[in-house]
């Protein structure tokens, strides 16, 4: 069994020249700079998980003359907080991946999307954008950033509804297909990557491939970033290789009492104490953006599940019915169990409903609202009765 | 074949042009899948979720309407994951809606009724969520009543304002389970620059936006003694009225019509078609005077192209968006208003009864109609000139509730006074109708001649394209019009506001230059108005369409200025086109209003 | 009225007046204003000639974008699972005695409103809150006391 191996990588220290990784990127062919990509294995770490160097690929090969590339700070999974800490401390990587995929695809123009929590960090990105901007020049490769605020919505790191509240627009996500390689934000195709996942591609390129591909397991490649809260003594941000077992995060994390860690925030999955040794953390087992959230026995989980779905309720976009009707109904079902007015028999329902959302929701955020439903109600049914 | 793609749902191999989606695909297979949110006339939504189907390969199951067919996919309609999730959604939307059917207006024509009861659903699944909803009910306007309670969030309506119609009165605010559809800071929709066009009325699949209806108020008059009730029919309806008895749209119903008027009881059945006539003499001399005015006197102040003042969708609309082409209408009351505002006066008159005792009622293909009779500006005959505005559904509710059998009706025939029409004033239900019948009559004007088309058909102003053109050189004309000798005259056509706002914006920024010009605020013009039975689609429209100019061609005479009547009222009461009691009587103007 | 026009205006010059505009107009009169105002809202209808029930409709969705009169500091309390493990309620209990108001409300001199909102992004801090962007984390009854009374005596 593996242990946790911590690496530090991502907070790396910056080269003595200004964008010099950056620099040496550029010197490399679209082409090869994506292939590359591909074979690191690197996967998207906004936490579904898509093949990043296929992505760009996909937009490398169409024939737009206008393309964009999108960086996703809209970090609103509760539990999550490692894209503040990247863009406070390296933003310079962030940006240098975003020009570097700007090469890779055949875009000139790249938004950052910055969710409205983290407006007070936008004078001091704007300085080392100032910066970038010089560099690139420097560089002779023609690429802007431009920074898209949010303003408290949780449903904008759905990328299609990003697109729609970079246009103006209320962030309602789009029918797919079309996908973003093909149409992506005003109707072009984009390359939009978590900033975790634009830091991994220049830490690809710093390293090269092969060192790359030796962090990790064969499923997931490389580290990950992990936002560690709940109750825990050390909570904080720290940097794993991906494919540990969850008893071993427990082991390194916990409190000596955790008895349920829930994976991925509020959309993804609770796992409970008998279920830490079997469960490992990758795109092989539970997939995770990187939240970490530990629960010791003094916690109700009826009380973290109302918590979730309390918070989907009001972050649903609202256009679709399964998310807007199912989240409220989810909600009101739980209480009306606790309370006693529904019987335990309900919980089954409400169950059914949950998988309902999952398999015919518009997007990725009524899709999984089922997961920490359905792993909470699972595995602490006592709670959610009694 | 060129672009197409193979798929197979429900085991049946089928190739469609690409682009189409599983829906059509399964449309042409005649297979239903139950659909809320999506609309011929709109883009894709895609988010009732009531149409998901399975795809084989997919992880999740899919929206039919919004997914496109492709080459090799394997759909299936009829799951058991597929039935459950539909049941699960109508549902959720039960649960959201205020489901007291017997006392919504929609009862029995509402589509999450019909699939509440395809599904059998007798016992709720999920909690009522209604009681804390604080739903509120707007029935301010005149028109529109629209009762939060009963809308399923679709959207139909807010698509249709924004993309058929270029107001968005409505849009969807806020979020999650606060979200709903709402005007701007949800004042009432009369406050806002909402049209009344009812576009929005037609395609709710709910009760949530419906007509104000006044069919009570109707039967009072009717079973008052001291009332003398009237009743004006506009072009539209006749060809529509039918639908909402079971009868195939495009089936002409002019005499059942008469024939149902008069057994509910209307003590006179006239027709609004007689001051269609009217007004393509009052619109047309106007037309020429203007024309006269800027071409010969150089009155900077009369302003061209001159706007047909038909349409009160158009006209609010004008009034909300461009103010500054207010004197660029027609000063012409809309024939609706011209019917009123005579019936109080020489109908009235020549009937020897008391204005005062007459009850004005009109069976209108429109919603905005009722409320361009409640405006201010429409009391000239010294009343309220039109008191009471149905649609055409109104009416046939009230067929419905005497116990008529509608189809079985003999053919019966307007009476008179105003009652007489022609042809040219059948076709003002038709997108281009106004022009055309403006043409048949301003041409013969001023050249003595018939216009210059084959059986007076001026088919480049028909069709359902949005803009249309047309012009026609003016030669070889009468002493009195020798001003206007080889001038172009050049007019443009236009239907639904998002071609209004089109023609509006060429014309504001110089790209385009008229001498006449036709909007009707909805789609099709009236014979796709907001008061017209329901559904209304696109094939539907051209149905309609075709049995306008079917009523047209059967007509002995289809010229305005040929009508009887019309020389009749000139004579005995009028005067002259444009004269002084015309002025009085079917002339008004309008101001500028908020564009919010 | 004539302030709220040209500030309307200004940000539009700055901004541009496409849809894709929108949001930083109405962001940049959240920084002056606390809050969109239906003058100011009709004012970038205008400016952006757009429905105005669309821009109602696009600030309604995000809840940053207030619609309704705020104090000059917005605070915001985090109201996530973690933040309210780690003693939130507490914090809130302070600020409501501390300004007398409830969460949701305005103090009477319009210098403070209260409200809760989903993570903010300090979950290994918590509890944590905005006041209008800043940020403040690992609150206590002390910590939170002491920062208010700041705000009070500014």
């Amino acid at each position: 069994m593996k242990n946790v191996k911590r690496v530090d990588i991502i907070f790396g220290a910056y080269t003595q020249e200004k964008y010099k990784v950056l620099e040496q990127a550029l010197k490399k062919s679209s082409d090869q700079i994506i292939s590359e990509v591909i074979e690191s294995g690197l996967k998207g770490r906004g936490g579904a998980g898509f093949p990043t160097g296929l992505k760009w690929k996909y937009t490398a090969q169409e024939k737009e003359l206008v393309k964009y590339v999108v960086c996703n700070a809209d970090e609103g999974e509760p539990g999550t907080f490692k894209d503040r800490e990247i863009l406070t401390r390296v933003p310079r990587k962030v940006f240098s991946g975003m020009a570097m995929c700007g090469k890779a695809i055949g875009a000139k123009k790249g938004y950052l999307y910055l969710r409205g929590e983290y407006l007070y960090m936008l004078p001091e990105l704007m300085e080392e954008l100032e910066l970038f901007h010089n560099s690139v020049k420097e560089f002779n490769f023609d690429f802007k950033i431009e920074i898209a605020m949010g303003s408290g919505a949780y449903i904008c790191g759905e990328e299609s509804a990003l697109f729609e509240s970079i246009e103006g627009k209320r962030g309602e996500p789009r029918n797919k297909p079309p996908y973003p390689t093909v149409s992506g934000v005003f109707g072009k195709p984009t390359v939009i990557n978590n900033v975790e996942t634009f830091v991994n591609t220049m830490m690809i390129m710093r390293l090269g491939v092969d060192e790359f591909k030796k962090l990790g397991t064969s499923d997931s490649r490389g580290s990950k970033l992990f936002s560690v809260s709940g109750d825990t003594p050390i909570a904080g941000i720290y940097e794993i290789e991906l494919g540990m077992s969850l008893q071993d995060f427990v082991d390194e994390f916990g409190d000596g009492d955790t008895k349920a860690v829930q994976v991925g925030g509020a959309s993804g999955f609770c796992v409970p104490r008998k279920k830490f040794k079997d469960t490992i953390i990758g795109f092989e087992g539970v997939p995770t953006g990187g939240s970490m959230m530990l629960f010791n026995s003094s916690r109700s989980m009826y009380n973290v599940l109302k918590n979730y779905v309390e918070f989907f309720e009001e972050e649903s976009c609202g256009q679709c019915t399964p998310c807007r009707v199912g989240c409220q109904q989810l909600k009101k079902g739980i209480e009306a169990v606790k309370k006693g007015e529904k019987s335990a028999a309900y919980l089954v329902t409400l169950q059914k409903l949950a998988d309902t959302m999952k398999i015919s929701s518009k997007c990725g955020l009524g899709q999984s609202v089922a997961n920490s439903f359905s792993s909470i109600v699972d595995n602490f049914k006592e709670e959610m009765i009694y | 074949m060129a672009n197409t793609v193979n798929l197979k749902i429900d085991g049946i191999d089928i190739s469609v042009e690409a682009g189409k989606t599983v829906l059509d695909a399964a449309k042409e297979l005649n297979i239903h899948i139950p659909t809320l949110c999506y609309h011929e006339d709109l883009c894709v939504a895609g988010n009732c979720r009531v149409c998901v189907v399975e795809q084989e390969g997919a992880r999740n199951l899919v929206a039919s309407c919004a997914m496109p067919a492709q080459e090799g996919m394997v759909i299936h309609t009829n799951t058991h994951k597929v039935r459950n999730a539909r049941r699960h959604v109508v549902e959720l939307l039960l649960s959201e809606h205020n489901a007291d059917c017997t006392k919504c207006y929609k009862n029995t024509k509402c589509e999450l009724q019909d699939l509440a009861s395809e599904m059998v659903i007798t016992e709720p699944m999920f909690l009522d969520l209604v009681p804390e909803k604080n739903y509120t009910v707007d029935n301010y306007s005149p028109s529109i009543i629209k009762d939060d309670s009963k809308c399923i969030r679709c959207q139909r309506c807010v698509r249709t304002c924004h993309e058929l119609q270029h107001v968005s009165a409505l849009g969807v605010a806020y979020k999650g389970d606060q979200m709903k559809i709402s005007t701007f800071f949800e004042h009432p929709m009369l406050d806002v620059v909402c049209t009344n066009c009812g576009q929005c009325v037609i395609r709710c699949p709910t009760g949530a936006l419906v007509e104000k209806n006044y069919i009570d108020q109707v039967w009072d008059a009717i079973y008052d003694p001291d009332k003398h009730v009237i009743v004006q029919t506009a072009p539209a309806t006749r060809i529509a009225l039918g639908e909402d008895f079971g009868m195939e749209p495009g089936n002409i119903v002019t005499g059942k019509m008469a024939a149902s008027l008069r057994r509910l009881g209307f003590d006179s059945v006239l027709d609004t078609d007689f001051t269609a006539d009217l007004t393509i003499m009052e619109e047309g001399t106007e037309l020429l005077t203007r024309l006269k005015k800027v071409l010969v006197d150089k009155d900077e102040s009369v302003k061209v192209p001159m706007f047909t003042s038909c349409s009160p969708g158009w006209i609010k609309f004008i009034e909300h968006m461009y103010p500054e082409f207010l004197d660029n209408l027609s000063t012409c009351k809309s024939p609706q208003q011209m019917f009123g505002a005579l019936a109080k006066t020489y109908y009235a008159q020549k009937k020897g009864i008391d204005p005062s005792k007459i009850v004005s009622v009109s069976i209108m293909p429109c919603t905005a109609k009722k409320f361009e009779a409640a405006r201010p500006e429409m009391r000239d005959s010294g009343f309220q000139d039109v008191d009471l505005g149905l649609t055409t559904r109104e009416l046939a509710v009230m067929i419905k509730q005497a116990g008529i059998d509608f189809e079985s009706l003999p053919d019966e025939k307007f009476d008179s006074i105003m009652g007489a029409s022609t042809g040219a004033a059948v076709i003002f239900g038709a997108t281009g109708g106004v022009m055309e019948a403006a043409l048949r009559t301003a041409y013969e004007l001023v050249t003595g001649r018939e216009v210059p088309f084959e059986n007076l058909n001026i088919t480049a102003v028909r069709g359902m394209e949005g803009v249309r053109e047309a012009s026609v050189k003016l030669e070889g004309l009468l002493p009195a019009w020798s001003f206007l000798e080889g001038v172009e005259l050049k007019t443009a056509v236009a239907h639904g506001l998002t071609n209004a706002h089109q023609i509006m914006d060429a014309i504001k920024k110089g790209e385009a230059s008229y001498h006449f010009v036709e909007v009707m605020g909805c789609p099709g013009g009236c014979i796709g108005g907001g008061g017209q039975p329901i559904p209304t689609t696109p094939e539907i429209r051209k149905k309609r369409t075709e049995a306008i100019y079917r009523e047209d061609e059967g007509k002995t005479i289809r010229k305005s200025h040929e009508n009887p009547e019309v020389q009749e009222i000139y004579r005995d009461f009028l005067g002259e086109p444009l004269g002084h009691k015309s002025h009085e009587l079917l002339h008004t103007h309008y101001k500028p209003r908020k564009r919010f | 009225m004539p302030e709220i026009k040209e500030l309307v205006k200004g940000l539009a010059d700055k901004h541009g007046r496409g849809r894709e505009s929108l949001i930083p107009i109405l962001q940049g009169i959240i920084a002056e204003e606390r809050y969109i105002s239906d003058a100011a809202m009709s004012e970038v209808a205008v400016e952006l000639d757009m429905s105005a029930a669309l821009v109602y409709g696009t600030a309604t969705f995000y809840s940053f974008l207030d619609t309704e009169p705020r104090g000059k500091y917005v605070i915001r309390i985090c109201k996530t699972i973690t933040c309210d493990m780690k003693g939130k309620k507490q914090i809130v209990k302070t600020l409501e005695d501390l300004l007398k108001i409830k969460v949701g409300e305005t103090t009477k001199d319009n210098k403070f409103t209260l409200l809760e909102t989903n993570c903010l992004g300090w979950c290994h801090k918590g509890p944590a809150m905005l006041i209008n962007s800043i940020p403040y984390d690992t609150l206590d009854v002390n910590k939170v006391t002491e920062i208010i009374m700041d705000y009070i005596r500014k």
